[in-house]
Formats: C-alpha cells, structure tokens, sequence
C-alpha cells in the first residue's frame, strides 16, 4: 500500500468525506412522491381498473360482441346475452375476475365500440377475493363514475391508434 | 409489613419511571433511525401517522401484537419461546445504572461499568437461543456468526472502558461522568472515542458489521424464524441495546448530563436533557452510518476486530497509564 493510502485508512478519510456528503444530501429536496396526497401523472393510455361505458343518452355501448371475451388471454371474461324487445343484442352478464386479469388492454383494444375500457385507477385493492370478481352492474358503475375522464382520455389517446 | 409493600409499591413506580420513557424512546428512535436513512437517499421516510409519522412504531408495535406467533414444529420451544424475552430483558435491565444527573439514578451501584459491561454481553444469549433453538439453518448460521463479533469487539471494548477508568480511578458511573467536568474524555482520548464506536457498532449488530442478519445470504439472521410480538421483542431489545451503547458513549466520553460550558444560558438546560441531547447526536450518527457502508465481509470484520482494534487500544492502554504515571496525574482514591 501507498503511504496516502494507509494514511487515509487510518484517519477514516473516506468514511468522512462519505459521512459530509450523505449529511449534505440529507438536505437537499426529496426524490420521491409523498405517495397517497401527491400522485405521478398517468399517461392517457394507462391501464388501470376495468369500465364499461355507455352513450350520452344512457344506453349501454356494449353489443356483446364478445371479441373481449374471445381474445382475453387470461380468460378473466364471462359474458351471456340475449335478444332485447327492441331486437338489439345485449348482455344479461359480464363478469371479470379481477385476480385472473393481467390488464394486457387486449379487450379494450378489440371493442369495436369503445365499450371496455381501462380506466387510470389503480387504487381498488380490498380486503377479500370475493370484492374483485366485478361484475356487469359494478363495471358499468365505474364507467358512470369515470366518464369524463376516460372520454378525454380516448381523445387524448386517439392522435397515436 | 405495610411498611415493606410501601418501599416496595416505591421501587416499582422508581422503575416504571425508568422503563416506560426508555420503551417510548426506543419507539421514536425507531422512527427517527428511519427517518435519518430516508433523508440521506432522498427519500421521505415514515410520515403518515401522526406528526411527521412519530407514531410508525406504534402502529407497528400494534401490527405485531395482533400478528400470529408460529411456533415451528422441529424447534425447541420453550427456548425458541424465552430466546427474545432474555433479549429484551437483558436491554432493559442494563438501564438500571445509567445516572441521568447527579441524583436521577436507578441502581446507584459502585461497580455500574462492570454491571453494564457484564449485561451487554449476557446479551449474546439471547440471540445464540434463538438461533438455536429455531432448528433451522439461517438462524443458527446468524447465531454464530452474531456470538463470534459480539465475544470479539467485547473485548476492545473492554480495553476502552479500562482507558477511561485509569483516567477516572472508580467504577462508578456518577464518578466517570463528575471526573470530565473540566474535561470530557473524547478530547485527550479521542482515538479510543473512535474505536468504542465502531466497536459498538459492531457489538450492536448495526452495518456495517450487520453479517448476523445480512439478509443477502442469510434471510434474518436469528430471526428468521419468528413472528408477531416475539419478532418485536428482538427488536425492541436490538433498540434498546443501541441506546445503551449511546448513551455508555456519551457516558465514557461526552460527559453524561455535564453541559458543554459552564457558563449562565447552558447552566439552565437540565442535566438528564444534556444526557438526552448527546444520545441523539450518537445515535443520528449510528444511523448516517448505516446509509452510507456497505457490509463487511466476515474475514475482514474478524481482521479489524483482533489485528486492529484489539492491539491498537493495549497500546493506547500502555501509553494512558505511562502518561498518568509519568505525570504522577494518577487517581488515588
């Protein structure tokens, strides 16, 4: 060893010059969220919680084509249908398992209508399973809730489809 | 009999008075040790519950009440279940001696050092029956290796402590901290100041020589294999062992409940907040460290242990006591 070197092994120089900095960083502005009362931004294609949409008047966009149904690769969709009066289709049921989802945006991406879609919630956890199998009332409450948002989303998102 | 349930019903409250603010404290300082890491890599820390998140270790401490203890099948159970409760008492009972001013003193015992010496390493007890008694290889491998830095910086630190004593000629703690009211002991002595800290650093298994939980190679250590309140009680007892060496720092060198001047606006403070004050500036830097070292490799910490600390403090012991002698400034009691 170089006569520098033990000199500074002996005094711990290199541990006081770590000891200075890490006292002057501990000053310096944080790096990080202070998470639940300050949030990242969240891109506008985000793949969050599921929603199901319906027009301005009320009626529901789904067809149940059942495209989500088919190409989901995680088999978390469950959808059943009927015939209305009217003589359009529509669905009697459409569960997803929450805890199937990989939230791939694959059936948002096949709605011909723009019915699914995933919101940029990702605050749902719960205390059990049971609460994460959504079904079709639940789906279509988060889109009532949502609305604004995912529509200025879509908009924001369609420049780039 | 009335007249013995009294002193006794007296004692009791004596130790309450001690017990319950030294386990609050452990609590903060928790948070504080947190905190301090955050700061350093620009992170916030705990901040959520209560001010500023000083109530963490509480909501912690009632996570781990209401969490199961499991009690694995091949242990030895009533030592697996006694390992973290010698631990804790081991931390706790030491603070008997510890004077926070010239009258607020527990146990006010002629040998307090040697008491607080000999408790601290009945301390490695604790962390070889958990480990063995958990049955498992991870626990015993941290047990081990725990016992082996604990039983060897014991020693340096020993060395230290009979530094300071020579200085001192009692082994009083009230007559340690009154014999540095001229002169704390951290300026003639400050290399042994140095080396007492890294000592205690390792003794309390804090990085860098945190090898008997490096969690890369061995899960937690010996505590690998508990939970809920007995996982705590480790803890509890961890924490309360590194106040115990901080506040042995501030005892041995910074003058224990002295104020820095003598002079009028530093005479008001009271003595136990002087005491306090020094704790929390040794323990703010026993946390720095642990943001800024990484782990020492088990060889190197045997190395620095034996080949460095041990002969560098009989040195420093030979040339103490050459000095005092030469200078006839030896204590005669």
């Amino acid at each position: 060893m170089k006569i520098s070197r033990i000199i500074k092994t002996i005094f711990l120089i290199d541990f006081l010059n770590g000891l200075l900095i890490a006292i002057k960083e501990a000053f310096k502005s944080k790096k990080t969220l202070n998470y639940p009362f300050e949030k990242g931004k969240i891109s506008p294609r985000f793949r969050g919680e599921h929603a199901l949409r319906r027009y301005p008047n009320g009626e529901e966009r789904c067809i149940a084509c059942k495209l989500c149904e088919a190409v989901c690769p995680a088999q978390a969709i469950t959808i059943e249908s009927t015939e209305r009066e009217d003589g359009s289709r529509k669905t009697t049921r459409y569960d997803i398992d929450m805890l199937k989802c990989i939230y791939c945006g694959l059936c948002e991406e096949s709605c011909p209508v723009d019915a699914i879609v995933q919101g940029p919630n990702f605050e749902f956890s719960t205390e059990t399973r049971e609460e994460l199998y959504y079904n079709k009332q639940k789906l279509l409450d988060n889109g009532d809730r949502w609305e604004s948002v995912l529509a200025a989303n879509i908009k924001a998102d369609n420049p780039y489809r | 009999m009335l007249e013995n349930l009294n002193i006794l019903f007296n004692e009791v409250y004596k130790i309450l008075l001690l017990l319950i603010p030294v386990l609050v404290s452990v609590a903060m300082i928790v948070w504080l040790d947190r905190r301090v890491w955050a700061f350093v890599q620009k992170r916030r820390g705990p901040n959520v519950v209560g001010p500023f998140g000083l109530f963490q270790s509480l909501a912690d401490a009632l996570k781990y009440i209401f969490k199961e203890i499991i009690i694995p099948a091949s242990s030895n159970k009533i030592i697996f279940i006694l390992a973290p409760i010698v631990t804790m008492t081991l931390a706790l009972v030491s603070w008997a001696v510890i004077p926070f001013s010239e009258t607020y003193v527990l146990a006010d015992i002629n040998v307090g050092i040697l008491y607080l010496f000999a408790v601290s390493s009945l301390g490695v007890y604790g962390i070889i029956m958990g480990g063995w008694a958990s049955n498992s290889k991870y626990p015993f491998l941290g047990a081990i290796r725990s016992a082996a830095q604990m039983v060897s910086y014991e020693v340096s630190i020993g060395v230290i402590i009979i530094n300071v004593l020579l200085c001192v000629g009692s082994l009083n703690l009230k007559d340690i901290v009154l014999a540095q009211q001229d002169l704390w002991f951290i300026i003639p002595l400050f290399p042994m100041f140095v080396i007492f800290f890294i000592s205690a650093l390792a003794e309390t298994n804090r990085p860098p020589f945190d090898l008997p939980e490096a969690e890369a190679e061995l899960v937690a250590g010996y505590q690998t294999e508990y939970s809920g309140m007995m996982y705590a009680m480790f803890w509890l007892g961890e924490y309360a062992n590194i106040l115990l060496m901080c506040s042995m720092g501030s005892i041995l060198f910074l003058g224990g409940w002295l104020s820095p001047i003598n002079i009028y606006p530093f005479t008001l403070v009271p003595a136990p907040l002087w005491l306090i004050f020094k704790i929390l500036l040794l323990f703010i830097l026993f946390s720095l460290v642990k943001a800024i070292v990484p782990r020492y490799r088990y060889d190197q910490l045997m190395k620095l242990g034996w080949k460095i600390f041990l002969p560098f403090s009989l040195i420093w012991l030979i040339l103490t006591s050459s000095y005092l002698f030469y200078f006839n400034l030896l204590p005669v009691n």
